[in-house]
């Protein structure tokens, strides 16, 4: 490990804990560049810690994480985050449009205003997600599924190379799912790097070409067709998930 | 009852130079307050304020202490720090211990205030002489703020709020998504640390005019009340300096009034009614507004039971040509004879009523209207029996209720999911009429 410089993400013997409570251990691996790949784990595996750690959110324990080679200090332009949708306030008086036009902040300074083009491309992106007609709707007034990909309109406004998304199936409707699941397509076409929490195992498998199985240890990480195992399931999720049983089914089946 | 006129007239004119100081120093500490108050109010840090506020007590004691006299930049220094004592120690307790921030706050602004109390007495016992003004930083004297207080303070204030409008869009992501805003490279803490010291050193010039005990509803209220009238972010830190301003000018006026009144009672009276005003009567999220489109939309429902009344009523015969007698019709809901009756009255308005000495009957476009209720009744029926697998006797309540919701789009949606249905769950017919036409 450690061995390959190019590798959008390297996270190197991570272990990250919550007031003393190590919540993750000797998490290692390297993001293969261009694919999609979803993190599935039961809840409190530290799916969520696992991505705020990346992003520097977490005090680390122990480990270090690399972009491409850099500490992420330097390299944070290339690196697009989506928090979980409810990490946030949606009654602040902000409309959609302000929201996405966040995600341009990181590249201009403290003290200047959004320019025209920024504004422009955050336009664009809202379109990207099929939400242009609503970018002036105070973002309490949008669906959990339009506020859902308000956050994915901002983190598209970065124009990074890897993205790291918390969640963003949680809760939505159909028409979000489908308008994420076309986005998740347009990025690795273009080559970008997307890591998505997510907690379906019924689509995991269909979405994903890698999975990686976490539960405060990584259980398995490689493509999907030879993660996605009962063995390695039942690994990951110990005896407790009843939806076990019917993904296993469905591992069987095949 | 003349010297308040005159008194008055003397305030307002700014004719009086000592006049033009407090009162420019009321408007910029309330407009301070109030701007800086709106990010503390949406970060749900309200209640930091008042620790902070009420943590300065002891550095105000404490410097007058050290320098021997009132001097008004001492004493800002040494409440500036005692403040900042106050919300480091807030912050080590929830960080350090299992409690809660609650709990934090509750601690560190009782202790800080119990000793600034000790302070005080101390200071009021040894009787140094000067000592008379310092009481006046429990509840405030606005009338008190000299010339030279008065420069400082406006110093202070005009940075402030320069600092507001330059880091808005900073603070305003800090306060929105303090998560997304560091994964950025937002110096997020840094920020946190400006906005706090931001904050401290308004609640710090505030101390002589309102007082520690009360300086926070200057901080909290006009942004409570701005946010009651607007959805945006601007108009919302706009509008709290407004009010902030407004309630410390009229505070400011009060004590001119009666120099011994202590000011802070009279500014958090004045922006309370500011804000009793805001909760009652905004537009959209006010009480009354929202309770005008409660009884709107109850209207609404008492006018679709009626057309839905009416319309069974001649269904099976497809007849709607009989007049039915206001007391045929009203047997069956739960509405009022008033509400029945303005309901029959609106429809008649819309042209979906005829009215014939006391007796109504649907007109063409009633019938349409009749049908439709019924449509929405009876598809939603049909929808959560079949995908919710309700029993039918269960669906009959809900449906009640989402009749009334439904948009013509769901409708539209519920239709092509049930492919078309001719019969709800009971065997009733699923009206067309209206949608021959349309289609």
């Amino acid at each position: 490990m450690g061995s390959n410089p190019a590798a959008p993400i390297e996270v190197h013997d991570l272990t990250v804990a919550y007031r003393k409570k190590p919540v993750l251990w000797d998490i290692d691996f390297e993001l293969p560049e261009g694919r999609l790949i979803g993190l599935v784990g039961p809840n409190g595996a530290g799916k969520s810690t696992l991505i705020k750690a990346i992003m520097g959110l977490m005090p680390l324990l122990s480990g270090y994480v690399r972009v491409y080679g850099q500490p992420l200090e330097d390299r944070r332009e290339l690196v697009g985050y989506v928090p979980q949708r409810e990490s946030v306030d949606w009654d602040f008086p902000v409309d959609a449009l302000d929201v996405v036009t966040m995600g341009r902040y990181g590249r201009m300074g403290l003290f200047t205003r959004p320019s025209k083009e920024d504004y422009e491309i955050a336009m664009a992106c809202l379109d990207k997600v099929g939400m242009a007609d609503y970018a002036k709707r105070q973002i309490s007034q949008l669906s959990g599924g339009q506020q859902q990909r308000v956050f994915l309109a901002r983190a598209l406004t970065q124009d990074a190379s890897i993205y790291l998304m918390d969640e963003p199936f949680a809760g939505v409707d159909a028409a979000t799912e489908k308008a994420i699941i076309e986005l998740l397509k347009e990025l690795k076409s273009k080559q970008k790097t997307v890591l998505v929490v997510h907690h379906d195992l019924n689509t995991a498998e269909e979405y994903f070409d890698w999975l990686m199985l976490l539960n405060m240890r990584l259980v398995k990480f490689g493509e999907t067709r030879d993660v996605f195992t009962q063995e390695n399931l039942r690994m990951t999720y110990g005896g407790k998930l009843h939806l076990l049983s019917e993904a296993a089914e469905k591992v069987a089946r095949q | 009852m003349s010297e308040f006129w005159d008194l008055t007239i003397r305030f307002f004119s700014l004719a009086d130079a000592n006049v033009r100081w407090v009162v420019a120093g009321s408007i910029l500490l309330g407009a301070t307050a109030g701007a800086l108050g709106s990010f503390a109010y949406l970060q749900r840090r309200s209640l930091l304020g008042d620790a902070l506020a009420h943590s300065a007590l002891p550095g105000v004691g404490l410097a007058f202490l050290l320098v021997g006299e009132k001097d008004f930049m001492a004493l800002l220094i040494g409440a500036a720090i005692a403040g900042w004592l106050g919300a480091l120690a807030v912050n080590a307790i929830t960080r350090h211990s299992k409690l809660k921030q609650d709990a934090a706050l509750g601690i560190v602004l009782t202790v800080f205030f119990g000793l600034g109390v000790v302070v005080l007495t101390h200071i009021q016992k040894t009787g140094a002489g000067s000592q008379a003004g310092l009481d006046s930083f429990l509840f405030g004297q606005a009338a008190a703020l000299g010339e030279r207080d008065v420069i400082l303070l406006s110093i202070v204030a005009v940075v402030l709020l320069s600092m507001v409008a330059l880091g808005f869009r900073s603070f305003t992501l800090l306060s929105f998504d303090p998560g997304f805003a560091r994964s950025i490279g937002l110096p997020v803490r840094v920020l946190q640390f400006v906005l706090t010291t931001m904050i401290v050193l308004a609640v710090t010039i505030g101390l002589q005019a309102v007082g520690v005990v009360l300086i926070a509803a200057l901080l909290i209220t006009p942004a409570a009340a701005a946010r009651q009238w607007t959805d945006k972010l601007s108009t919302m830190v706009i509008l709290a300096a407004l009010f902030g301003a407004l309630s410390g000018l009229l505070g400011g006026w009060v004590s001119f009034l009666a120099p011994r009144m202590p000011t802070g009672p009279w500014v958090v009276v004045v922006i309370s009614v500011v804000f009793a005003v805001s909760i009652l009567f905004a537009p959209k999220r006010g009480v009354i507004s929202r309770l005008r489109r409660h009884l709107r939309n109850r209207g609404k429902v008492a006018q679709e039971h009626i057309l839905k009344a009416m319309f069974k009523s001649g269904y099976p015969e497809r007849d709607w040509s009989g007049y039915q007698h206001v007391s045929d019709i009203d047997s069956m809901w739960s509405f009022s004879f008033r509400e029945m009756a303005r309901g029959l009255r609106r429809l008649e308005k819309r042209g979906l009523l005829e009215r014939s000495d006391g007796s109504y009957r649907l007109t063409e476009d009633g019938v349409v209207e009749g049908a439709r209720v019924i449509r929405r009744h009876r598809l939603w029926e049909l929808y959560l029996t079949r995908y919710l697998e309700l029993p039918g006797d269960h669906v009959h309540r809900d449906a009640d209720d989402i009749e009334h919701i439904l948009t013509p789009e769901m409708e539209a949606q519920l239709e092509e999911l049930l492919e078309h249905p001719e019969y709800d769950p009971h065997h009733q017919e699923i009206p067309r009429i209206g949608r021959e036409a349309s289609q």
